[in-house]
C-alpha cells in the first residue's frame, strides 16, 4: 500500500510499450482491430440502448427491436421520469432523489475530503507515537465488508440523534471514504519535501498555518482527484442510502431502483431507461469531462473494495 | 539582535513538555481518524462478532446462544445458495475479469490508432453505479423485448437466452452485467502495468526472436506480478460486497436463485428482524475476507517492515 | 560569550543512537562547520539546534537561553536548506515575508525588512516572481534571504550548496563568506564537502557516529589531526598510512627503519602505530636535501591532473601515493627517490587511533 499506484497511473499517459503492429492491412491487424471493435460494441451497446429506448414511445417499444433507433423521437419519457414517475410511495419522479443526492453529495464530499486531507497531512508530517497504528487499522478497514459494520453504526447514529437524517449519511460517507482518501493524501503529502515543512516551522507557522498556507495550495491536483473519486462514489452509493436515510431523503440511486423495480402498474421501459440515464448522467459527465484525472483517481483508489 | 519572530515568546525551554501534549494540535486533528479506526473499524466489527453469538431478534440483546446462529445459518437453504452463487460468480468473474482486462490492455498497448477512444469506451461503465448497470442489463436481457426477442425476430426462432427468468443461468446474466461494469477498470490497472515495463524488454525479446504471444506469457506477465495481485485484491473484495447489482437486476430471483450473502445479511437485519442471523452471516463474510486476504498480506508485507 | 552551547546531547531513533553525549560550544559571531560523511549525525545535530527534532536527553542553549524544548520559531534561528525549500505557490516576496507575517509584524516593517534583505542579496528584481521561475542560484539566495529578514541570532545552513553545479557553488560559497563578514552573525554550516568546510569555517567540527571527533581551526585539523579518522577524512587525495612499530625515535615498517627523531611526540611513543603522510608532503628532486627519511620507489601508475600529478607506488611493502608537479615527466616503471619530513607526518596509536 504505497504510492506506487499513483506512478503507474501517470504512465498511462505515456505512449504504448508493446510491439508495433505492421502498417499494412494484414490478417493480424484485422484480428486486432476486429477484436477491439467487437469489445467496444459490447461496452457501448447498453448506453446506446438506454438512449434509444428513452426516446421511444411505449407502442414503438412493444412492437420493435431494442437496438433500432427511434422512428419518432419523444422526450416525454424524460419528462415523466424526472417529475411524474412513481416509487410506490409518491409520484413526483426522480427530481426529488436528484436533489436529495445533491444535498447528500455536497457536504459529504467536502467533509470527507477535509477530514482525510488533514489526516494525510498529520500522518505524513506530524507523526506521533501510535499514528502509524491507527493508519494501519484504517487500511485494514478498507477490506472489512460493510455488512459487518452497518448495524452497530445504526445504533451509533441513533445515539447521536442522526439516524435517518441527511447528516447521518454524510457522516457515514465521511467514515467509509476516510481510508482511501487518507491514503491518497498521505502519499501525496509524503512526497512534499520535508524541508519545506521544516522551513515553515522555522518561519513560525503551526499545524494549521502550514496546512492552509503551504500544504493545501500545493495539493490542488490531488484535491481534484479526490473530488472525482468521492463525487462518483457517493453519487453511486445505494447500500448506505437505503440503510441510513428515510424515504423522504432517499438518494437518487435508491429512488431509481424503487421506480424501476416497483411492482405496481404497467412497466414503462422508456421512462425507466430515461430515469436510469438521468441517474447515470452525473458520474458520466464527470467521467467524460475529467478524462485523465478520473483514470488517475480510480488507479489511486485501486485498493478500494 | 532581537528575535521578533516568536510572538508569544517563551523564554525558558528547559523543561520538557508532557509528551502527551507535544504537538497537541496535530493529535486533536487526527482525532476523527483515531475515532474511526477504534470505534467504527474495531469497535463495530467487534460488536457484530460478539452479537453473532446471541439470539438477538428485533433488537440486539446479549442472550448467549453459543454457535446456534451459525448452525442455523449453515442449515438454511437460502444461505447455502447464496454462498454457492457467490463462489461461482466469484470464480467466473475473477477469471474473466483478469483475462478480458489483460487482453484489452495488451491490445491497446500495441500502438494502435484511436487508443484513447477505445479506452474511454471500455472504462465508462465503471463510472456508473451497480444500480444503473443492473437496470440497463435487466432491460437488455428482457426476454420479451430484449436480445432474445431480437434474435428470434431475425429468424432464429429457437433461440433462448433469458437468464433473468431461468434459475439455472441467472448467474451468467449477473456476470455479463458485472463484467461490463468492472473489466474496464482492471484494464486500466493492467495497462498501467504494461506501460511500466521497460521498453528494452521488448527489444531484447525481439533480438532473441521470441514470438509476441510467448513474450507476453513468459516475460511480461511474470514481470507484472504486483499488478495482477493488486487487480486480484480489488476484484475479490468487490465480489464479496456484491449486493447492489443483484438488488437492481434480479432482486435475488427467480425465486432465490440469485441470492448472495450480502443480501442475506441485509434482509435478515432489516426486513425479517432476525439480527442474530444477520450478525452471524456478516461475521462469516468477514471470515471469508480474512481467509483470502491474510495470506496475501503475509506474502506482500510479511517479513518486510511495512512503513 | 557563547552563542550556542550544547550539553551532553543524546538522540536516539528507537534503538539507533544518532547523537551520543555531545558537547559543543560555539562562540558569538563564529562560522562553525559541521563536517562528516553521510550518517554521521551532522544534519541531525543541526535539526536539534533548530528545534525540528526533539533530543532524547541533554540541553541546548542559544544566547545563554535554554531552548531545548522551545519551538523552532522561538529560538532566534534562521535556516537554509539543501533543496531551498521555497514555498512554491508564493512569490519571492511572499517567501521572504511569511515568517514575519507569522510573527505578527506591522506591514511597514515587513516591507522595510524585505527590501533590505533583497538589497543585500541583490534579488530586488525577482521579488514578484514565483520560485519556479528562478535559477538554482537565485533560489538559494532567496532561501538565505528568508533567514536574513528575520534578524536572527544564529544562521543554520543544511548543505545549502549541494544541489548546485560546481561553478555556482564556488560563487555562492564566496558570497556566504562575504555575508558572514558583513553580518557577523553566528553561523552553523553542515556539509560533507571538505573544500567548503576549509574555506568557510572559523572552526570545523568533524563528526562521526554521532560524536565530534575534532573541533579546531581548519589549519589545525589539516596539520595536526587528532585521530586517524580525521587524518584520513581531511585532505584530497587522502593521507597515506604505513603500518608499523615505534621505538625510540625510529619507526619500523615493512622491514624499513625510518628516523623520526624530529617528530614532537606528545607522550610516550612506543609500540604498534601508524604513520600518516599526506601525498603533498612527500618530497622529490631538490627538495630531498637533508630529509632523514629517503627511499627509492618504482612508479606503478601515473594520474596526470594538469596542475599536478598523482603517482602511485609501493613504499615499505604498502600502497603509497604522492603528488608531483604537473610538469614532471614521469612514466610507469620509472624509479624515483622520495623523501619525507617526519615533522610533517602524523603518528597514531594502532589501538586507540589517537594522535601520538
Amino acid at each position: 500500500m504505497t504510492d506506487t499506484r499513483l506512478t503507474p497511473a501517470s504512465r498511462l499517459l505515456e505512449g504504448p510499450r508493446g510491439p508495433k503492429p505492421t502498417r499494412r492491412l494484414s490478417g493480424r491487424n484485422i484480428m486486432l482491430y476486429g477484436t477491439l471493435i467487437v469489445m467496444a460494441a459490447y461496452y457501448a451497446l447498453p448506453l446506446y440502448v438506454m438512449v434509444v429506448t428513452s426516446l421511444k414511445g411505449m407502442p414503438e417499444i412493444r412492437m420493435g427491436n431494442i437496438f433500432a433507433p427511434p422512428v419518432e423521437i419523444t422526450f416525454e419519457p424524460w419528462v415523466k421520469a424526472w417529475s411524474e414517475a412513481c416509487t410506490g410511495i409518491n409520484c413526483d419522479g426522480l427530481s426529488r432523489g436528484f436533489w436529495n443526492s445533491v444535498q447528500i453529495l455536497i457536504p459529504s464530499v467536502i467533509l470527507s475530503i477535509a477530514v482525510a486531507s488533514v489526516n494525510g497531512y498529520a500522518l505524513s508530517k506530524w507523526r506521533f507515537p501510535g499514528s502509524e497504528v491507527f493508519f494501519t487499522i484504517l487500511m485494514i478497514g478498507v477490506f472489512i465488508p460493510y455488512q459487518v459494520m452497518i448495524y452497530p453504526i445504526v445504533i451509533l447514529l441513533r445515539e447521536l440523534g442522526l439516524y435517518g437524517s441527511l447528516w447521518g449519511l454524510v457522516l457515514v460517507h465521511t467514515i467509509f471514504g476516510m481510508p482511501l482518501l487518507t491514503l491518497l493524501f498521505r502519499n501525496y503529502f509524503t512526497s512534499v519535501p520535508d524541508e519545506l515543512f521544516k522551513a515553515a516551522r522555522v518561519d513560525g507557522a503551526g499545524f494549521w498555518g502550514i496546512y492552509f498556507r503551504i500544504m493545501l495550495p500545493m495539493a490542488l491536483p490531488i484535491l481534484v482527484v479526490a473530488m472525482i473519486l468521492q463525487v462518483t462514489g457517493i453519487w453511486n452509493d445505494f447500500l448506505f442510502g437505503v440503510i441510513y436515510t428515510k424515504p423522504e431523503i432517499y438518494p437518487m440511486t435508491v429512488q431509481l431502483n424503487n421506480i424501476v423495480n416497483s411492482v405496481q402498474g404497467v412497466k414503462e421501459y422508456n421512462v425507466n431507461m430515461a430515469a436510469t440515464l438521468l441517474t447515470g448522467l452525473v458520474p458520466l459527465t464527470i467521467y467524460f469531462v475529467s478524462g485523465k484525472l478520473f483514470v488517475r483517481g480510480i488507479a489511486a483508489g485501486a485498493v478500494k473494495g | 539582535m532581537p528575535d521578533s519572530n516568536a510572538a508569544p515568546r517563551r523564554v525558558d525551554g528547559s523543561r520538557p513538555p508532557n509528551p502527551l501534549f507535544r504537538n497537541l494540535t496535530s493529535k486533536l486533528a487526527a482525532l476523527p481518524m483515531v475515532l474511526t479506526a477504534l470505534v467504527v473499524f474495531i469497535g463495530c466489527t467487534g460488536w457484530t462478532i460478539v452479537h453473532s453469538f446471541t439470539g438477538s431478534k428485533l433488537l440486539p440483546k446479549l442472550n448467549w446462544v453459543g454457535f446456534d446462529q451459525y448452525e442455523k445459518l449453515w442449515n438454511t437453504r437460502r444461505w447455502l445458495i447464496s454462498i454457492e452463487n457467490l463462489a461461482l460468480y466469484g470464480i467466473f468473474s475473477l477469471c474473466f475479469t483478469l483475462v478480458i482486462g489483460f487482453t484489452l490492455a495488451a491490445l491497446l498497448d500495441r500502438k494502435i490508432r484511436f487508443e484513447a477512444a477505445f479506452r474511454t469506451i471500455f472504462l465508462y461503465p465503471f463510472a456508473l453505479s451497480f444500480i444503473v448497470t443492473g437496470l440497463v442489463w435487466q432491460w437488455i436481457l428482457n426476454p420479451d423485448l430484449g436480445i432474445q426477442h431480437v434474435v428470434r425476430s431475425m429468424g432464429f426462432t429457437g433461440f433462448e437466452f433469458d437468464p433473468l427468468y431461468n434459475a439455472s443461468i441467472v448467474l451468467y446474466g449477473l456476470l455479463i452485467a458485472g463484467l461490463w461494469q468492472g473489466t474496464g477498470f482492471v484494464m486500466v490497472i493492467m495497462l498501467a502495468g504494461l506501460r511500466g515495463i521497460d521498453e528494452d524488454v521488448w527489444k531484447a525479446a525481439r533480438v532473441d526472436g521470441i514470438p509476441v504471444w510467448k513474450t507476453y506469457i513468459r516475460v511480461i506477465i511474470p514481470m507484472m506480478r504486483p499488478v495482477f495481485i493488486t487487480a486480484l485484491v480489488v476484484i475479490t473484495s468487490g465480489i464479496i460486497k456484491l449486493y447492489d447489482l443483484v438488488v437492481a437486476m434480479t432482486a435475488g430471483g427467480p425465486g432465490i436463485a440469485s441470492e448472495v450473502p450480502a443480501k442475506y445479511v441485509y434482509d435478515r437485519m432489516f426486513s425479517s428482524q432476525n439480527l442474530g442471523q444477520g450478525f452471524a452471516a456478516s461475521t462469516m463474510m468477514l471470515l471469508a475476507v480474512a481467509i483470502i486476504l491474510i495470506p496475501w498480506a503475509y506474502l506482500e508485507f510479511g517479513g518486510k517492515k511495512h512503513d | 560569550m557563547h552563542s550556542v552551547s550544547i550539553r551532553s546531547l543524546d538522540l536516539a531513533f528507537g534503538s539507533v543512537k544518532v547523537l551520543k553525549d555531545l558537547d559543543l560550544d560555539i562562540h558569538d559571531g563564529e562560522f562553525l562547520v559541521l563536517l562528516g560523511s553521510s550518517g554521521c549525525g551532522k544534519s541531525t545535530l543541526l535539526n536539534c539546534i533548530a528545534g525540528l527534532l526533539d533530543p532524547t536527553d541533554g540541553q541546548i542553549f542559544i544566547k545563554e537561553r535554554n531552548v531545548t524544548w522551545l519551538e523552532p520559531s522561538e529560538r532566534g534561528i534562521g535556516m537554509v536548506f539543501q533543496s531551498y525549500a521555497l514555498y512554491p505557490q508564493m512569490s519571492v516576496e511572499g517567501n521572504l515575508s511569511f515568517g514575519l507575517k507569522n510573527a505578527g509584524l506591522p506591514k511597514a516593517e515587513i516591507a522595510e525588512r524585505v527590501a533590505r534583505a533583497a538589497k543585500i542579496l541583490q534579488i530586488e528584481p525577482l521579488l514578484k516572481r514565483k520560485p519556479g521561475a528562478l535559477s538554482g542560484g537565485q533560489r538559494q539566495r532567496v532561501a538565505i534571504g528568508r533567514a536574513l529578514v528575520r534578524d536572527v541570532d544564529v544562521f543554520l545552513f543544511d548543505e545549502p550548496l549541494s544541489n548546485l553545479d560546481a561553478k555556482l557553488r564556488a560563487d555562492l560559497r564566496v558570497e556566504i563568506k562575504r555575508l558572514h563578514q558583513k553580518l557577523e552573525n553566528t553561523m552553523i554550516y553542515v556539509t560533507h564537502d571538505q573544500v567548503e568546510a576549509m574555506t568557510l569555517a572559523d572552526r570545523i567540527a568533524i563528526m562521526k557516529g554521532g560524536q565530534i571527533m575534532q573541533l579546531d581551526t581548519p589549519a589545525e585539523i589539516y596539520n595536526r589531526p587528532r585521530n586517524r579518522y580525521v587524518a584520513g577524512f581531511i585532505g584530497s587525495p587522502s593521507m597515506n598510512f604505513l603500518d608499523g612499530g615505534l621505538s625510540d625515535g625510529v619507526f619500523e615498517t615493512g622491514g624499513e627503519r625510518f628516523d623520526i627523531s624530529g617528530y614532537p611526540f606528545e607522550g610516550a611513543a612506543t609500540g604498534p602505530a601508524e604513520m600518516g603522510i599526506r601525498p603533498e608532503h612527500v618530497a622529490t628532486g631538490h627538495d630531498l636535501d637533508g630529509l632523514p627519511i629517503q627511499a627509492d620507489v618504482t612508479v606503478e601508475l601515473v594520474e596526470p591532473m594538469g596542475s599536478d600529478t598523482q603517482v602511485w607506488t609501493t613504499l615499505a611493502g604498502q600502497s603509497f601515493r604522492f603528488r608531483m608537479d604537473g610538469q614532471a615527466e614521469i612514466r610507469d616503471g620509472d624509479t624515483i627517490r622520495i623523501g619525507i619530513d617526519p615533522t610533517k607526518a602524523s603518528f597514531f596509536d594502532k589501538k586507540s587511533e589517537l594522535r601520538l
